[in-house]
């Protein structure tokens, strides 16, 4: 593996929750959306980041592009420390990141042309460039992720859903990014939509080299598309590993009970296996539990757990998991796939 | 027994740009205790189906056909009449728990509602029986909650206040259109238990609308496949997952990624769903599939019965395997 693009290390994202009826002067709640969060991402490589919703995993995302607040930690983008800096050096770096979002219709402004809202990052990072220039390149992109270049004067809601997908993906690669960040792109989409966008990302991240941060909800999408995946639950990480090496051996308590969760499209299969449900839900970030975050719902929790935070643990070349009993895991939530 | 007979239902609906044809003549049947999963992507005419025979469809939509239930017409029936059917004889759960239940009204006066409209229940019996069901469906501490507003409950704890509103006067069957598309995984597979417990325990036959193919295949008897507001196959949920005729059916397993296999590239299926104002004259899928035939453009197929499975498709089952 080459050298890591993005070094994230224990990022923090807090917000400020005023209580209900408090006076204006009394400090406000801290919600602890991403509590501590550590990871790399490589050159040319897909991470994928699943979790529940309320787990941190947009707001993480976020943080790293600029539209949320970096509370604490760092976040490196090739040594350069993206916390802190300043509107005008965090915007030159906006070529160099760039995000597709999860609403497709909503990402766009329903009153720009497609045409112009593909332009409208490649005008703002490089105003150097002649009309008739962006003109091209908006066109070659269109063609690239699949949109026929003479629709270029249709506003978005002449669209589909998937078109809309396609023209939030040409957006963000028109000005060449280096890392792509992708908030649930498939989620909004028809299966027979979503596997065209997936596929497309794929080949896209392949041909550019892109490095990519896939988030979603849907733990069949992430595998397939993703080289790593990490866990997150309430704003911490889980679990970490190679992808295939995540769904055929997760020793995370949380990630076998998302494993058994996740609905197989096989009835053979699906009414045989072992399934474990786990009870409630997930805790407010407000007054999170303490010691380990997922003691509350988890069938393996003991006493030390409500003490103790646990250490992330390296029981694989890329396998890390911060669970302090994992190894007794696999015996206590069989798993049949 | 059958509970629910729909023969060639159609659903109209006029627009400012012209008449959409939502469901064009769907035909389906649901026993007592039965579960049938109606599976199809936005816009394929799979709510519009159930709404139409709950009589909930919008003032601009017109309902064309037969939904038989226990005999008797739900189309053509009287809204008083049609009242006592519903939530009574046949319940519904709907998509969104977050926009489906009244925010300005108390748990306990949404349930309540039902029970003293219905069975005539005094408000008190009425509460303690909301309570009871809430109970049921496994929302703790149900006798405290019970005076909540919707607010104060999660995503999931709302589904399931919408699952024991459902419930409450034990209708013999239950159409469910997509309960757990808002929800987690997690939540998913709690709520789908729950699902399996009342099936068992009332005996009430359920249609389940959705999109996910994996949760018809863990819980549905039954499936009814649908594109383009027609009925694409239907058969047994085993045998419509292990040999599926019709192309649709077939690029549409496909196209789901699965976290148990290796799979380089997805197979999809060109193109996208169609605009329904403007279907084809043929076969609404011909614009999309892959062994599309002349008569196909032309000719719309109907749904018939080949080895126990019902398909409309002008393709040969060798062609199509």
């Amino acid at each position: 593996m080459s050298k890591a693009i993005l070094n994230v290390s224990d990022l923090r994202v807090t917000f400020d929750v005023p209580k209900p009826g408090a006076w204006p002067w009394t400090p406000p709640r801290k919600l602890h959306a991403v509590g501590g969060m550590s990871f790399d991402v490589m050159e040319g490589e897909c991470l994928g980041l699943v979790g529940e919703s309320g787990s941190g995993k947009s707001t993480a995302a976020r943080a790293i592009i600029g539209l949320a607040p970096i509370s604490g930690g760092s976040v490196k983008f090739e040594g350069q420390e993206l916390a802190g800096l300043a509107g005008g050096q965090r915007r030159k770096l906006g070529s160099e990141i760039q995000m597709v979002f999860q609403d497709p219709l909503a990402a766009l402004n329903p009153r720009m042309t497609v045409g112009d809202i593909i332009a409208e990052p490649l005008v703002t990072h490089d105003s150097s460039l002649s009309r008739k220039e962006v003109r091209k390149r908006v066109q070659a992109m269109m063609e690239r992720v699949g949109l026929l270049p003479n629709l270029v004067n249709r506003y978005p809601h002449e669209f589909s859903g998937g078109q809309c997908q396609r023209i939030g993906i040409a957006r963000a690669l028109i000005v060449k990014p280096r890392l792509l960040i992708c908030d649930e792109p498939v989620s909004a989409l028809d299966v027979s939509v979503q596997a065209q966008v997936v596929n497309l990302l794929k080949e896209l991240q392949r041909d550019l080299g892109l490095s990519m941060i896939f988030i979603a909800h849907d733990l069949s999408v992430v595998k397939h598309i993703s080289d790593r995946i990490a866990v997150m639950y309430l704003g911490k990480m889980m679990e970490e590993a190679p992808s295939s090496e995540l769904v055929s051996n997760p020793a995370h308590p949380y990630t076998r009970a998302l494993i058994s969760a996740v609905p197989v499209p096989d009835p053979k299969l699906e009414k045989t296996r072992p399934r474990m449900v786990i009870e409630g839900e997930l805790p407010s970030p407000l007054s999170p539990p303490s010691g380990c975050v997922f003691r509350t719902r988890c069938p393996m929790a003991q006493e030390s757990c409500a003490r103790e935070v646990p250490a992330k643990e390296h029981i694989g070349s890329q396998h890390e998991v911060a669970c302090p009993f994992h190894a007794r895991s696999a015996e206590a939530m069989p798993l049949a796939v | 027994m059958t509970l629910l007979q729909v023969n060639d239902l159609k659903v109209k609906f006029r627009t400012g740009d012209g008449i959409v044809n939502a469901v064009n003549g769907v035909s389906f049947s649901v026993n007592e205790g039965e579960t049938l999963a109606i599976v199809g992507e936005s816009g394929s005419g799979k709510s519009q189906t159930a709404f139409a025979a709950m009589g909930l469809l919008a003032r601009n939509g017109a309902a064309e056909g037969e939904a038989l239930y226990k005999g008797k017409n739900l189309l053509t029936m009287r809204p008083s009449e049609l009242n006592k059917i519903r939530s009574r004889e046949i319940a519904m759960i709907f998509q969104d728990p977050m926009t489906s239940l009244n925010p300005y009204m108390r748990i306990s006066d949404q349930m309540a509602e039902v029970l003293t409209l219905h069975e005539g229940m005094s408000k008190k019996e009425a509460v303690a029986e909301a309570a009871r069901m809430l109970d049921a469906v496994r929302i703790p501490d149900a006798k405290a909650r019970v005076t909540m507003y919707p607010h104060e409950f999660s995503g999931g704890m709302r589904q399931r206040i919408m699952i024991a509103m459902a419930l409450l006067c034990r209708p013999k069957l239950l159409i469910a259109d997509e309960p757990t598309t808002a929800l987690d995984v997690t939540v998913q597979a709690q709520i789908m238990d729950l699902f399996g417990d009342i099936r068992r325990d009332f005996g009430t036959g359920v249609i389940l609308i959705t999109h996910d193919l994996g949760v018809v295949a863990g819980f549905c008897d039954r499936t009814l496949v649908m594109y383009g507001g027609q009925v694409m196959e239907q058969a047994t949920t085993s045998d419509l997952f292990e040999r599926p005729t019709h192309p649709y059916t077939k690029g549409l397993l496909k196209a789901v990624p699965r976290f148990d296999r290796e799979e380089e590239v997805l197979q999809t299926i060109a193109g996208e769903p169609p605009d329904m104002s403007r279907l084809p004259a043929g076969c609404p899928f011909s614009p999309r599939c892959s062994i599309v035939k002349e008569r196909c453009w032309t000719d719309r197929p109907v749904l018939q019965k080949e080895i126990g499975h019902c398909r409309a498709c002008h393709a040969d089952l060798q062609e199509v395997a």
